[in-house]
């Protein structure tokens, strides 16, 4: 998963663009054609239609209670749709029962078994299979190298730390080989450290076997760092499938703008647009402001439109002068100042009250700092950082 | 505050003390005694007046004579193993019928079950000996079940239920049936679903799941339910009694003739001592079992 937007930093050599969902006739491994789950009256999925491609990392992202556990469990078998259809490798698997299909999940809680050990919980998938004992002992052997627990074969989960069961659900699942892994928050139950070095551990492996990963977190960070794609749903609904690098870029909508990372919004009014390196600018006059702002429209938008202008805070330059020339400024004063270590946010109070967040690498000492509270100072951003949102 | 420690730590002490051991001791006495007509109907008698002679004349006149007794008497090893019989086929009918009740309870709605835990532990409510009665309305030949099945005309004959084995293994069955229950409701209860799941996402068919994960981790709630019902099972004097006639041979039934039939006060304690010995046993191996659950629950 090393290549995602599809950009590469040597102009000479042009590493292998992993995009299959560009391609409008490969045959994905996943689809979901119009999916529904009802529970009594409450819609948990509505109307889903999504296709996952082989060898994917595909991210499920969205606020709790949205449905991605849901729709994660009808593909594991686990609920029926009320409604649509499920394909996997262009076969309807309605009519599958969980147990036969060529999908395997981790599950959230881990479900170890508790009066097995660790060598049996992987090997118990196997057994099913009917494969010969010396057969089911190479294969669990192989996977306890795989996730690094060879030493612990005869542990029970009881006897484990939090990070080694998980690896042991993680190699429980991979062992019986899936076409499809289905992780649900595989990580929740780990610290920030061991979460991080999980990630990449998860990468690593996904990348080894080639299998199709979906996972489930509510972890929008987790979210952009593992998958190839994200899907962001809300309500039961998918309000965007795009890579990491382009929902962060390109949201489609003030909702998924406000899910991944920080934005500023400001509301206002689209007016003219002008063709600029082949993608609409757009002028912006926000409610109640003199100012008018040049925004990016990647769909195009009728001016007149009632919309949003997002701009992300570490696209927010900020400077005690003014600056030279800027299409786009703001004039206010510094409200407070959060330290992040590595970065500042500002959150500067302009003159109606509104609270705009600019945030600026610490590359000088705290002590050196210009800007300190109460400062007055200029914010400004490039046209092509700003995007406008319909709403 | 020593002295109040002293007192916490030696209050169970003393407590069984005075309702274990001095009871136990004063059996096992009895046990060793010789039968006397006489009130009490055993000599010899502890006659502390008499000083050091007494103490001596006492201890000489115990004797194993009433467990010889009972080795050489083959009606109380016949008592002993049928007691043995009837308890372990009771307690495993009780299985039987206790874990698809348990399991059944387990499955049903959040909501319902405080309702069902309470519908199983609602006939304590009323006196043990009254239910055991209403049985006897039930199996006896003119009852309601003979009633019943000739009704169906599924027999033509009543059937001779009342008095024989069947009697008492219906009534150990039904008093015993919420101490089988309950364990394994609660193992069964705090069981994760997400494992059945995980069974069979990894291949299993439901009924393979139930076998390879429901089972095993129930054990804990069987076993704890099996010697709740084998050991009260095992010394059952009422329910033979009641419901198995002359025919059926008890420990339990064994003891009270001895006692209040036959007076012999000697023999009937020593049947209750071997019965207490061979209860201590599957006792000790629940407490073990329990103190292993408690240390996998950690
Ligand atoms: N078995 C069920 N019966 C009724 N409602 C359900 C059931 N399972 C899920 N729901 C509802 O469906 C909605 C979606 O649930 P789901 O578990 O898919 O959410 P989620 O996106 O995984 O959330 P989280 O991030 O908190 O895990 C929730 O509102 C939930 O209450
Ligand atoms: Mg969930």
């Amino acid at each position: 998963m090393t290549e995602q937007g599809g950009t590469s930093l040597t102009g000479t050599h042009q590493p292998q663009v992993f995009a299959p969902w560009l391609d409008e006739t490969a045959e994905p491994i996943v689809e979901f054609r119009g999916v529904t789950k009802k529970f009594g009256e409450f819609t948990a999925v509505d109307d889903v239609s999504l296709k996952i491609h082989s060898r994917e990392f595909f991210a499920l992202l969205g606020p709790s209670g949205c449905g991605k556990t849901t729709l994660l469990r009808m593909l594991a078998g686990f609920e029926t749709p009320s409604a649509g259809k499920i394909l996997v490798e262009g076969q309807d698997i309605s009519a599958v029962p969980p147990n036969m299909r060529p999908i395997n999940m981790m599950f959230q809680s881990y479900a170890l078994f508790p009066h097995l050990t660790v060598a049996a919980n992987i090997g118990f998938g196997l057994r099913r299979e009917r494969k010969s004992n010396s057969k089911v002992k190479a294969r669990t052997d192989e996977m306890l190298k795989l996730v690094q627990m060879e030493k612990f074969a005869d542990r029970k989960p009881h006897q484990l730390s939090g990070g080694q069961r998980q690896r042991v659900a993680l190699a429980r699942a991979l062992a019986r080989n899936p076409k499809i892994l289905l992780l649900d928050e595989p990580l929740g139950a780990l610290d920030a450290k061991l979460r991080e070095q999980t990630q990449f551990e998860l990468m690593n492996i996904q990348e080894e076997l080639g299998t199709t990963f979906v996972i489930v977190t509510h972890d929008q960070e987790e979210a952009m760092t593992v998958a190839s794609r994200i899907g962001l749903m809300n309500h039961g609904d998918l309000a965007q499938v795009a890579t990491p690098a382009d929902i962060y870029e390109n949201p489609n909508s003030r909702f998924v703008a406000d899910f991944i990372g920080d934005v500023n919004l400001i509301t206002g009014t689209a007016g003219e647009s002008a063709q600029e390196n082949g993608e609409a600018v757009v002028v912006f006059h926000p409610d109640g402001g003199q100012m008018n702002f040049n925004a990016r429209s990647p769909d195009g938008i009728q001016p007149g439109t009632k919309c949003d202008l997002a701009v992300r805070p570490e696209k927010i330059h900020i400077s005690p002068t003014k600056p030279e020339s800027a299409a786009n400024l703001l004039e206010g004063h510094v409200h407070d100042i959060a330290y992040a270590g590595n970065l500042s946010t500002y959150h500067v109070r302009l003159a109606d009250g509104s609270i705009v967040k600019a945030q600026e690498a610490n590359r000088q000492r705290l002590g050196n700092r210009d800007i300190t509270w109460e400062d007055p100072v200029f914010l400004s951003w490039e046209s092509g950082s700003a995007i406008l949102l319909d709403r | 505050m020593n002295f109040r420690r002293a007192l916490i730590i030696g209050l169970p002490y003393f407590w069984l003390l005075v309702f274990f051991l001095a009871p136990f001791l004063i059996v096992l006495k009895i046990s060793l005694s010789d039968t006397a007509i006489a009130q009490p109907p055993y000599t010899p008698i502890l006659d502390l007046s008499a000083g050091w002679q007494g103490i001596k004349d006492f201890v000489g006149g115990l004797d194993l004579e009433s467990f010889t007794w009972l080795l050489q008497d083959s009606l109380y090893i016949n008592a002993f193993l049928s007691s043995l019989k009837i308890a372990f086929i009771s307690t495993f009918l009780t299985f039987l019928v206790g874990f698809p009740i348990a399991y059944g309870m387990a499955r049903a709605p959040q909501g319902i079950r405080p309702l069902l835990v309470m519908a199983i532990i609602l006939p304590f409510w009323t006196s043990f000996l009254i239910r055991v009665y209403a049985w006897i309305g039930i199996l006896r030949t003119e009852g309601l079940l003979n009633q019943f099945l000739l009704w169906t005309g599924l027999i033509s004959e009543p059937l001779q239920v009342m008095n024989t084995n069947i009697a008492v293994y219906i009534g150990i069955v039904y008093s015993y049936l919420p101490f089988m229950v309950l364990p394994i409701y609660s193992t069964l209860e705090k069981m994760d679903d997400s494992l059945l799941e995980a069974a069979i996402d990894l291949g299993c068919s439901r009924l393979k799941a139930f076998w390879l994960i429901t089972l095993p981790l129930a054990a804990p709630g069987v076993i704890a339910g099996c010697f709740l019902v084998f050991i009260p099972a095992m010394g059952e004097f009422v329910i033979p009694d009641l419901l198995g006639g002359s025919s059926t041979l008890m420990m339990g039934k064994t003891l009270w003739i001895e006692f209040f039939s036959n007076r012999d006060w000697p023999v009937a304690s020593a049947v209750a001592i071997i019965l207490l010995l061979t209860l201590v046993v599957p006792i000790v191996l629940f407490q073990r079992q329990l103190e292993r659950q408690q240390e996998a629950s950690r």
